[in-house]
């Protein structure tokens, strides 16, 4: 594939809503190439010897960060971790403070997590480096979704025409999200399958259709994500209980066997297993859940390799 | 000390008059109207030739947060905002700090306008002591010190119970309870209005209902204890709808809506801009076709402002994090004579909206152009363009999602008791 | 204004003698092993394989090298270059490693190149192959096998076409002017 006339539009990853289809493809193309560089004895390769990538998460998450650090130094680059605990965010510092620090230290990218929506925006209108979401609120976590589309690419050759069901908090789920977006721009079939009451408001606006039942939902599918189910959800009343969930909506070897034969079995970590999937499954032939987890060095390399190129 | 207003269109609802006229001011005081050239010797004349000349806009929804919220406001800064909107009245809201519950804090608030407030300013005392919810204030000792109306703004009354006797209470002193209509648990959380954009924006949403819900629970409490209920800032269409059929039973309810309201639709959030996070949240296209409909039939009586500013620090945060509300004075006649040029309703309708009707609700002696009625005046060139611009603005409060936008109509001269301050 | 340098018969004679010089100053080809700089370098590469293997009948290996990672010039280009596929599927550790590439101008994607084959092991040697040598060097790199040196100004350009690529084989030059 010729991708020599696309170049990125933004210094930003903010999230897949903004990204154009020949932009999703130059990623997931710069990613086989970095997928190589993971298989080789020495994995670290010089493009961004000299930058700095900082990683500023409000929200605790292992593996986001260390999928980002990891891919930061498989590049040369070096890495800094800013989390909350150890940060001045706590002694009551605001996030515009605390991003013109980090910009101040000399950090070429930051990637941020957050709980609030809109964080990466809005730090992107008050920065000059490179802005990278990893995750914000319940709007986006485009490395995560391009990952997904890299490691369903690897095993399907092409995107367009197959049928996806996303199965889980689809309301809260910011996976979903860029998910259901860089899907439906690649020409896949999206189904999201979730009780009512985790079903996110106009949704089907987005292209995408609805399924309350999970037997229909996965019913001949070439690919099944399942969420994780934030278990405090429980507590806050959209559900009952866990069990009942598991019951209704659980991804069992049973189920599975509605979709296509050849279907994979995607989960973006970290699960919990016997709520929305058995171990038979998360650990069965069909699931790839750990394919994902190394395709995510790889796309998270390609973007901060796409990115370092962006003239500021 | 005379002064004659000539060449202006004179526009003023309470005495159905649209026309050329020459205003006489005498003192604090009108004199009178004439028709066209025909006025008299005057000390001074204003020449509004090209503006329209109307009764100084009267504003029932403020906050002018003093005291204890100098940094986002005060009484000095909102009143001469107000002034520069074209307004001479403003009701200010009770959520200061100390709340407005107690006679000290209303005098406090009138003193200090007279002695630093550029227009006239009418306190809103709270429903509850503290806001809580919980128990009444003294309405009498409130209502003599000077408020004109009671409202926990801000605050929904949750407890139906407590709602009912303030509705109750109010008849004794003629003055309406002001509802803000929200039922807290079906908005907790909430930043945006619910639908596809707080799908796409992963913002929680606040549903139509969570307004609709206590639109329905007041008019029905309004018509069990036969009180005067007034809404605020109505922003669903099921709450016009609601309205609509109320007054058609005859139940008496009035209500304002804002021009966020009808300027703005949810789709502007995309850009996450804090200034565009405000209670209730910007709602669809649909309802703010609705809303122009409750504009145009009457269902909605009156625009307020609820300027509501803050400091640009709290306003700068994450989306969840950021205060509602938007700085509404200085933009507010000119978002209002968008429904003008839409057809939406005509310009006398809209000058009633923004003056003698809510005069009306609150029994003020003012909106209107009346011989020997106060000289409030705003001379405003409807034609003439001009570029929002916060940082011109003369509130402290610069959060305003009109920022760049190109509008008409200037206030060109504001005259508030015969003072009269000009904005070139 | 553009001259020709080589028509199809002189770049397959050029290619031929390379394949004997190799030979030659390889004494066989044992412990061979020939790697391509993307993208030119690959094609030649192959060629420079078959005509090795013609002569001295017996299989020699041939790998792609991406160097795109490994430039010096990445923080000042305004885009970043796409990565290409690097393919060597075989061990170069103490093999005798023919780098090929279409043209040696600078010296810096050889430099790149040799820091990047580094990294897959540890060969025994590594020889340079160019079709064409065109001067101007900014590092010292000189190759051990050269189709055919030609004075070119620095702003020349050299354009190499090959038929694999639905072109006939020949390589221009192309004046600044």
């Amino acid at each position: 594939m010729d991708n020599k006339n696309i170049t990125f539009k933004s210094k930003d990853l903010l999230g897949i809503k903004d990204l154009s289809q020949e932009e999703i493809s130059l990623i997931l193309d710069t990613a086989s190439g970095f997928k190589d560089v993971l298989e080789r004895d020495i994995k670290k390769v010089p493009p961004l010897r000299g930058k700095t990538v900082a990683n500023l998460f409000f929200e605790p998450s292992t593996r986001t960060r260390t999928s980002f650090e990891l891919a930061a130094k498989r590049l040369s680059a070096d890495v800094v971790n800013f989390s909350v605990p150890t940060s001045s965010v706590v002694k009551g510092e605001t996030l515009k403070d605390t991003a013109l620090t980090i910009q101040a230290l000399g950090a070429d990218f930051v990637v941020i997590r957050h709980s609030s929506s809109g964080v990466p925006h809005m730090l992107s209108k008050i920065l000059d480096i490179s802005i990278i979401n990893a995750g914000d609120g319940a709007n986006e976590h485009p490395t995560q979704a391009l990952l997904d589309l890299f490691t369903i690419r690897s095993h399907k050759k092409k995107i367009e025409g197959l049928s996806v069901a996303i199965i889980g908090d689809i309301a809260h789920s910011r996976v979903a999200l860029s998910n259901i977006y860089a899907l439906t721009r690649l020409g896949a079939e999206v189904r999201v399958v979730c009780p009512p009451t985790l079903m996110p408001a106009g949704i089907g606006e987005l292209g995408v259709k609805t399924f309350g039942s999970i037997e229909e939902g996965i019913k001949d599918t070439d690919v099944i994500m399942t969420l994780r189910l934030q278990l405090e959800r429980q507590s806050k009343g959209f559900l009952p209980s866990l069990e009942e969930y598991f019951t209704l909506y659980g991804l069992t070897a049973g189920r599975l066997k509605l979709a296509k034969k050849d279907a994979m079995v995607m989960h973006p970590g970290p699960m919990n297993r016997g709520v929305e999937i058995s171990s038979e499954v998360a650990d069965g032939p069909q699931s790839v859940i750990l394919e994902q987890v190394t395709n995510g060095l790889a796309v998270r390399m390609a973007v901060l390799y796409l990115l370092g190129g962006v003239k500021k | 000390m005379r002064t004659l207003i000539i060449n202006g269109r004179v526009i003023d609802p309470s005495q159905e008059i649209d026309g050329q006229r020459d205003i006489l001011i005498e003192g604090a005081h009108i004199q009178g109207i004439y028709p066209g050239g025909k006025g008299p010797k005057a000390d001074n004349t204003i020449d509004a030739s090209g503006c329209i000349v109307i009764p100084g806009l009267v504003d029932l929804h403020t906050h002018l947060r003093e005291p204890g919220f100098e940094h986002k406001e005060t009484i000095a800064t909102g009143t001469m905002a107000a002034l520069k909107g074209g307004f001479t009245s403003v009701c200010c809201m009770p959520n200061t700090d100390p709340v407005n519950d107690t006679e000290a804090v209303t005098e406090y608030i009138i003193e200090k306008a007279f002695k630093e407030g550029a227009c006239a300013v009418y306190p809103v005392g709270s429903i509850t002591k503290g806001q809580k919810g919980e128990s009444l204030t003294e309405f009498g000792a409130l209502r003599k010190s000077g408020c004109i109306a009671f409202s926990d703004d801000g605050k929904p009354v949750t407890d139906s119970l407590i709602m009912r006797r303030a509705l109750e209470y109010s008849k004794i002193f003629d003055v309406p309870v002001i509802s803000h209509c929200e039922d807290p648990q079906l908005s907790r959380g909430g930043a945006m209005n619910e639908g596809v954009m707080s799908t796409t924006l992963g913002l929680r949403g606040i549903p139509n209902a969570a307004e609709e819900i206590m639109v329905a629970r007041d008019i029905f409490l309004c018509e069990l204890t036969w009180s005067r209920l007034h809404i605020a800032h109505v922003s669903t269409a099921g709450s016009v709808r609601l309205i609509r059929e109320a007054k058609a039973n005859g139940i008496n309810v009035t209500a304002e809506t804002c021009p966020h309201y009808f300027s703005l639709n949810d789709h502007a959030l995309e850009s996450y801009n804090t200034n565009l996070k405000v209670n209730p949240p910007i709602r669809t296209e649909k309802d703010v076709e609705a809303i122009k409909q409750g504009l145009k039939d009457g269902t909605i009586d009156v625009i307020a402002t609820d300027h509501a500013p803050h400091h640009a620090d709290e306003k700068n945060r994450e989306f969840d994090a950021a205060p509602p509300g938007i700085s509404g004075l200085e933009t507010a006649f000119a978002l209002g004579l968008q429904l003008v040029d839409q057809g939406v309703i005509d310009l006398k309708q809209l000058i009633a909206k923004m003056s003698l009707t809510p005069s009306k609700i609150i029994k003020i002696k003012k909106g209107t152009l009346n011989a020997g009625a106060d000289a409030d005046i705003a001379i405003i060139d409807p034609e003439k363009k001009f570029t929002v611009d916060p940082a011109r603005f003369s509130s402290k409060g610069k959060n305003t999602p009109f920022k760049g936008w190109q509008l008409k109509g200037t206030v060109e001269k504001t005259v508030f008791m015969g003072k009269i301050s000009e904005w070139a | 204004m553009s001259k020709e340098i080589l028509n199809s018969k002189g770049l397959e004679r050029a290619l031929t003698r390379i394949a004997h010089e190799i030979i030659e100053k390889n004494k066989g080809t044992d412990n061979l092993c020939l790697v391509g700089i993307q993208k030119g370098g690959v094609l030649l590469a192959k060629r420079l394989a078959s005509q090795i293997e013609a002569i001295e009948s017996g299989h020699i290996e041939v790998g792609a090298l991406d160097i795109t990672l490994y430039r010096d010039d990445l923080n000042t280009k305004a885009e970043q270059p796409v990565v290409k596929a690097t393919d060597i599927p075989f061990s170069i550790t103490d093999k005798t490693v023919i780098l090929v590439d279409d043209v040696l101008f600078t010296g810096r994607s050889i430099r790149a190149a040799m820091d990047a084959l580094i990294d897959f092991g540890r060969p025994a040697r590594i020889q340079l192959a160019v079709l064409i040598d065109r001067g101007h060097r900014e590092l010292p790199i000189k190759a051990d096998y050269a189709g055919k040196n030609i004075p070119t100004s620095f702003n020349d350009l050299v354009e190499v076409h090959l038929k694999e690529d639905n072109s006939d084989d020949r390589v221009v030059l192309l004046n600044e002017q």
